[in-house]
């Protein structure tokens, strides 16, 4: 209820002590259950994994299983390591999701810029042509390009993971939506200042837009770094695998004879994307929001 | 007719350049993979071979008559709607609860999310080790009371239902996020009007929350829809669409034919319906949003 607006009237004021009175009681309690029902879910399938990169191989195939290691131990990493070329595989994930990403950050802002602020013949027409891309999942395109891939010869090679997921029609869509919010009176200042179009990008739209920028970049690079389809078609040699092939085929060479090192490999995979969130969880869960909630 | 000036002309060629790029791109690994797996879903070839052979609608007449091929829609159905009922109850029944004013919720909504950006190949393995009759931790919790736990990825019977567990997992904090913006968004007003006309809180869900959550309802069944059609990684990791085809999808078949048995026609005509079926979903999407977002 906002106090700010309006005063409270007797009733409000009744119906806010009834409410809190209930909060305090039986619903306060089955809510804080509730909460630690679902964290629980959400939260044991991660901790099983955790514990199981410290269990030493004879505690893993223990029954009943233990909940925390009795001797807990680091030789599970040292194993994933040597069984897989981990380092290799950082690589060549850093490679293609920063590449991956800038190109998909640069084409939405640049495209998205030229779309809200530059004249152009037909440019409705062209924007409709972008758009309808959104009709077309990743999915449905993988043979056709798997066969323009080989053609270029860009099999196992970083253009090859990179090149046809680089161009974005979303995030143009997303930015030119937003750069069309920015305010009229600060670009037209600039261009009564005298300043070029690339200056206005640089130097107004993209300090002003750098919220929902900075959401979409974040949600690229997760994507890419966990992207798994494209990257098992065009890759088949040991050396230009990424990370979440790696762990794949980490777990069909151990498999089930080995869990310790397989959830050590995994935890490869998955610690860079949890501190990644865990330092910008804001931009992504309120992106997320804001995308639903106005469409 | 109008006559341009030098600075519109400089305006056009740099939109074009900065366009252009973009637009290339999408033409080539977009819009051409459209047209040519159409013209392969009347081919027969092996990927490799320098000929391909017009069959005219051959594949087509073998995928709709073959006995897997109800077996593969069945399963993509399956799959996509069981995932978008559970994200879409389980969801709603979070974020209520979430929605309630207690300690540390944002910080359960992030542990809840969390899952949404971790590899779908990484939570693939970690589940298959959750599976495990025998030292999982699921048998475990299965054994408290007083059960044996199915051996979920060998069992035809079991699958399934396995890899919609895990999708669903994975992805139900996005659904919680979404309708917990959408239950912030409903005016506290209404809520008051109700209370004073007397309506109980079942009444209150009933003629408040659910018309008000009803197009963020919608938002995510369609998204969740398309994402269970487009879901590949945790059934590759989990089962490879085994055991005996059970959770054989489209995209796995496609995935399949394509690039296992290398038969580019059937991958063609998987395509093509995969492309028809979510195009059919992409299209109530947009039109919803048109009617729906306010453009500035």
């Amino acid at each position: 209820m906002n106090r700010d607006v309006k005063t409270p009237t007797a009733s409000d004021r009744f119906a806010d002590e009834w409410a809190g009175q209930k909060y305090s009681l039986a619903r306060r309690f089955t809510g804080y259950l509730g909460m630690l029902l679902c964290v629980a879910v959400i939260g044991l399938p991660v901790y099983w994994m955790v514990i199981g990169a410290f269990k030493v191989s004879q505690e893993i195939y223990q029954v009943p299983p233990t909940w925390l290691p009795k001797q807990p131990t680091l030789t599970n990493f040292v194993d994933a390591w040597q069984a897989a070329p981990f380092g290799r595989y950082y690589v060549n994930t850093l490679i293609t999701t920063l590449f991956g990403s800038g190109f998909e950050v640069f084409f939405a802002v640049t495209s998205a810029f030229a779309f809200a602020f530059l004249r152009f013949p037909q440019k409705e027409l062209l924007f409709l042509i972008l758009l309808a891309a959104l009709m077309v999942p990743n999915q449905v395109t993988i043979l056709p390009n798997y066969l323009t891939i080989a053609q270029l010869g860009w099999i196992n090679t970083y253009q090859g993971i990179v090149v046809p997921g680089a161009a974005v029609a979303y995030g143009t869509f997303l930015l030119r939506q937003y750069f069309r919010t920015l305010p009229h009176e600060v670009m037209d200042a600039a261009k009564v200042d005298g300043a070029s179009h690339l200056r206005t990008l640089w130097s107004i739209v993209l300090p002003l837009a750098r919220p929902a920028i900075v959401t979409m970049a974040l949600l690229s690079i997760v994507a890419k770094w966990n992207d798994f389809l494209w990257p098992l078609l065009v890759t088949n040699t040991r050396e230009m695998r990424v990370l979440p092939i790696g762990i794949f085929w980490l777990m069909v060479e151990e498999g089930t004879i080995n869990w310790g090192v397989v959830m050590a490999g995994t935890l490869f995979v998955v610690v860079p994307v949890v501190l990644v969130f865990l330092y910008a969880q804001r931009y992504v869960v309120d992106g997320i929001a804001a995308g639903a909630v106005k469409g | 007719m109008r006559r341009f000036s030098a600075a519109e002309k400089r305006e056009w060629g740099l939109f074009a350049l900065l366009v252009s790029p973009n637009l290339f791109l999408l033409g080539v690994f977009t819009y051409w993979p459209l047209i040519y797996n159409s013209y392969l879903s009347f081919v027969r070839w092996d990927l490799l071979s320098p000929v391909k052979i017009w069959v005219g609608w051959s594949n087509y007449t073998y995928l709709f008559t073959s006995p897997d091929f109800g077996a593969i829609l069945f399963n993509t159905l399956f799959f996509t709607l069981g995932s978008v009922v559970a994200l879409c109850v389980l969801g709603l029944g979070v974020a209520l609860l979430l929605n309630q004013k207690l300690r540390w919720r944002n910080s359960a909504r992030s542990v809840i999310f969390s899952p949404v950006m971790l590899s779908g190949a990484a939570i693939g393995i970690v589940w298959i080790y959750i599976f495990d009759p025998r030292y999982g931790l699921l048998d475990v919790l299965i054994r408290l009371v007083g059960m044996r736990s199915p051996n979920w990825l060998l069992d035809p019977n079991w699958a399934m239902l396995a890899v919609i567990i895990v999708h669903v997992w994975k992805n139900l904090g996005y659904a919680v996020v979404i309708l917990l913006a959408g239950l912030q968004a409903i005016p506290k007003e209404l809520y008051e009007a109700a209370g004073v006309d007397g309506a109980g809180s079942i009444a209150r869900f009933r003629a408040v929350t659910l018309p008000g959550l009803s197009p963020v309802l919608f938002f995510l069944v369609l998204t969740s829809i398309l994402a269970g059609f487009q879901s590949f990684d945790i059934v590759k990791v989990m089962t490879e669409g085994g055991p005996i085809r059970s959770t054989t999808t489209l995209i796995y078949a496609l995935y399949q034919e394509g690039f296992v048995a290398f038969n580019a026609g059937r991958a063609g005509v998987a395509s093509v319906l995969l492309f028809g079926i979510m195009l059919v979903f992409t299209v109530v999407q947009f039109r919803y949003s048109e009617k729906n977002v306010h453009y500035a």
